[in-house]
């Protein structure tokens, strides 16, 4: 028997428990590690604000961090089978709150006269924390349904 | 705690709708929530507009108010559900245990993130408006710890907590919950809410120090 002909469901979609039990790229472990790396370098900045930080750390954790989200992205976008319709569902809402959240606390960065390259690293941190963030919402609802299930079963925040 | 959930949402096999079984008795599982409250968005929208006018106002009261009502909300929910909540959820039948769930995790999707943002949003210009930002004062090394305090909180409650609620909320709006997704993510919950809630304590910690400083 091959392996996609023991997974599949009746309707081309895995069993409940390989839902459950199915292994995916460490894209979690990835994204989360940017996470870490974003909220290092915001603390290292803002430890020195309102006087003019050190970019050096702050800016490389920051190419860290969006490095390993990309490589999280590419990973995932890999995955077969995933359910990608889920995926999206969460991640634009979820990308939606965090962007506003993100929003605020750029709006309070420039509000305090932070500019030129210290406000750039500190806006392009707070763009990586605001893809970080929806992405592992997302992929952790997602990883845990039916690939076959479309957006419409899958269920809108607010039903 | 897996164990206890497999049993507790464990799908029928007439693929009828889910049953929560727990003291050996069947319980229809409610799917009938909203994983986020529409309405409640209003409240957020507002709240969010009285922070930005504020922070736009720079006035001291109204950061001082945003800051330690938002984290007083904020310290008390994590110690409440970490140390109060969380362990008589634990011991709850399994179809109360669902219940509560339902009704109390679409509400904390709401809360924990706009009580979040005002805290640290409010908290970060009250610190300038005061001057405990600047390296010259003399407990800086504390405003920097809180920092570090609200980061290490973050990367838990975003990166795992806070992924882990609203996968379960989905689970249980499934037609057949998988019990054993929802163990595994229920574990998590409940281990990262514990450790949430300690580092609330560092923050209460830190916070009175700096306050009588």
């Amino acid at each position: 028997m091959r392996a996609a002909d023991r997974d599949e469901g009746p309707e081309g979609a895995p069993p409940a428990q390989d839902v459950a039990n199915r292994r995916y790229p460490p894209v979690t472990e990835l994204v989360v590690t940017s996470l870490a790396l974003m909220l290092t370098g915001g603390v290292l900045m803002a430890a020195h604000l309102p006087g003019r930080p050190p970019l050096a750390l702050p800016g490389g954790l920051l190419a860290g961090g969006a490095c390993l989200t990309a490589v999280a992205v590419a990973l995932m976008s890999r995955a077969r089978p995933f359910a990608w319709k889920v995926f999206y569902l969460v991640a634009r809402w979820a990308l939606l709150a965090y962007l506003v959240i993100a929003g605020l606390l750029a709006f309070v960065f420039v509000y305090d006269g932070t500019r030129g390259a210290t406000l750039a690293v500190l806006v392009a941190t707070l763009a990586v924390f605001a893809v970080d963030v929806p992405m592992v919402m997302a992929f952790t609802v997602a990883r845990y349904h039916d690939p076959g299930m479309g957006a419409g079963e899958a269920v809108p925040p607010g039903e | 705690m897996t164990e206890i959930a497999q049993q507790a949402l464990a799908p029928e096999p007439s693929g009828s709708p889910a049953v929560a079984v727990g003291a050996g008795r069947a319980h229809p599982v409610s799917k009938d929530f909203r994983i986020v409250p529409l309405r409640g968005l209003y409240a957020v929208a507002a709240v969010l507009a009285g922070l930005v006018a504020a922070i736009a106002t720079n006035a001291l009261w109204s950061l001082d108010f945003f800051h330690v009502v938002s984290g007083g909300i904020w310290t008390t929910l994590d110690l409440f559900l970490g140390f109060v909540l969380g362990p008589i959820l634990g011991r709850l039948p399994v179809p109360a245990r669902v219940e509560l769930t339902t009704r109390l995790m679409p509400k904390l999707m709401l809360i924990m993130p706009t009580v979040v943002i005002c805290t640290l949003a409010a908290g970060f210009q009250l610190a300038r408006h005061l001057g405990y930002l600047y390296p010259t004062y003399p407990d800086h090394g504390w405003v920097v710890a809180s920092f570090v305090v609200v980061a290490v909180m973050a990367v838990i409650a975003l990166g795992l907590l806070e992924p882990a609620n609203l996968a379960v909320l989905f689970e249980l709006k499934k037609p057949r919950p998988n019990g054993e997704v929802i163990g595994r993510l229920m574990r998590r919950f409940i281990a990262t809410a514990g450790i949430t809630g300690a580092m609330q304590v560092a923050t209460l910690v830190i916070m009175t120090r700096l306050a009588t400083s």
